[in-house]
């Protein structure tokens, strides 16, 4: 089933198509997925259809957009007695301000790479003794499994740092932006949680079309297709083009676990600064399993990006990655000076990858 | 907890956020940090292949 989403004669009718839609019109397309940029990149979609129309990479790396603050102040956490910070691989690497995890790692903390919040949990039952944080990430791709296990009760020893990230507030606050932005292909998996609805709030209060897309050639073409066609026809829906996973009520259960868990707060994304509601933190009466309450930590973290480095243009669009001083240069997937380079959903590490854009 | 076949890696997969979709062994489910988190619908996936085939296979006869 999944090969013929990659049929390439089938991609090239829907290229075809696209090239007719589009008649010339310049038309700016952003998606917010690194999966999106990976199989736009991958598959050379953007060799594919006209130069007229621009398909840029937004905010989609959960890495990326997390404060170099924080990576600091969980980074300090790890070296302190007793603690054990439990944390993505991608983070791993991440430069914060001034250090990261991995350097931490190396100067004595105690930082574990997870696959899944569920392993932490269990490193907690069986460590009874040591306090295991978990640095909790993502968008609501990641943020239902933590609120699911928080909800369902976890060990006292277990902690979140919750750094969670809402999409819908980041398209919003890009569409309010001033930057030319003719419709969004919307995450796939982060639609598989939230549905169709918060996308048709932004259509029509925006007049854009947005368009929820999967993760094969095709998909992805599919989601230009739609969009270039409601720009010639001046329609601003939102569609579902990756009904196979996506139910437009989305996942009910996941919801309801991020709203019983957390509640909505202004995040800081980096690079991009202060997002109105687009953050998440967990509610006060599972205080006892926040990190940032049981160890007191200051909050309101400051963010700075290395010197030089683009990846906050690259984030907001406003940059492709070969356009930064830095790329591929002092800047390689080997030895990373920002966060986008470090990530695999990393904008600059996809491209740099395969030597596009 | 359920066993899944991620391309000819058996791993465990939680099915918390899954519980009402009524998942059966057989089905094809998404996976993200270890938890499924929707089902993949075989019949959607198949109606969006055969409708462009069909748009394709149309053209091939006016061609012909």
């Amino acid at each position: 089933m999944q090969s013929e989403f990659r049929d390439r004669v089938l991609v090239a009718k829907v290229a075809a198509e696209i090239r007719e839609w589009s008649r010339g019109a310049e038309v700016r397309i952003m998606h917010v997925c690194g999966t999106h940029e990976w199989t736009i990149t991958h598959a050379g979609i953007r060799e594919m259809i006209p130069e007229s129309i621009k398909v840029v990479a937004g905010p989609g790396c959960p890495v990326c957009v997390t404060p170099g603050g924080e990576i600091d102040a969980v980074s300090e956490l790890s070296l302190r007695k007793g603690v054990t910070v439990t944390t993505f691989g991608d983070l791993l690497r991440v430069p914060g301000n001034t250090t990261s995890l991995s350097e931490a790692k190396a100067s004595g903390g105690d930082v574990k790479v997870v696959y899944s919040v569920a392993d932490s949990i269990k490193m907690a039952k069986e460590n009874p003794r040591r306090n295991i944080v978990h640095f909790s990430i993502g968008f609501e791709t990641t943020a239902p499994m933590t609120a699911i296990e928080i909800v369902r009760g976890v060990p006292p020893n277990f902690s979140v740092f919750a750094s969670h990230k809402l999409i819908p507030p980041a398209m919003e606050f890009l569409l309010t932006s001033g930057a030319k932005l003719d419709g969004f292909i919307c995450p796939g998996h982060v639609s598989t949680i939230i549905g169709v609805k918060p996308y048709r709030a932004l259509a029509d209060k925006y007049g854009k079309p947005m368009v929820i897309s999967g993760f094969e050639p095709l998909d992805v073409m599919l989601g230009i297709l739609n969009i270039v066609r409601q720009v010639a026809e001046g329609t601003h829906r939102a569609d579902n083009e990756y009904k196979r996973a996506v139910r437009d009520s989305g996942n009910e259960a996941a919801v309801e676990a991020m709203d019983r868990a957390f509640e909505v707060r202004d995040a800081h994304w980096r690079g991009i600064g202060i997002i109105k509601s687009s953050g998440m933190g967990l509610r006060s009466q599972y205080g006892g399993h926040d990190a940032a309450v049981k160890f007191r930590m200051k909050g309101a973290y400051q963010d700075r990006m290395p010197k030089g480095c683009g990846c906050g243009e690259v984030l907001l669009g406003n940059m492709a990655p070969k356009e930064c001083p830095l790329f591929g240069i002092e800047c390689k997937p080997e030895h990373p000076v920002g966060p986008c380079m470090v990530s695999a959903e990393g904008t600059c590490a996809i491209v740099y990858k395969f030597k596009r854009i | 907890m359920a066993e899944v076949d991620i391309g000819g890696i058996r791993r465990e997969a939680s099915l918390a956020l899954v519980a009402d979709r009524g998942i059966a062994v057989g089905d094809y489910v998404l996976v993200h940090t270890g938890y499924a988190i929707t089902k993949v619908d075989e019949e959607e996936a198949m109606s969006i292949l055969d409708a462009w085939k069909q748009v394709m296979a149309a053209e091939k006869e006016i061609q012909l």
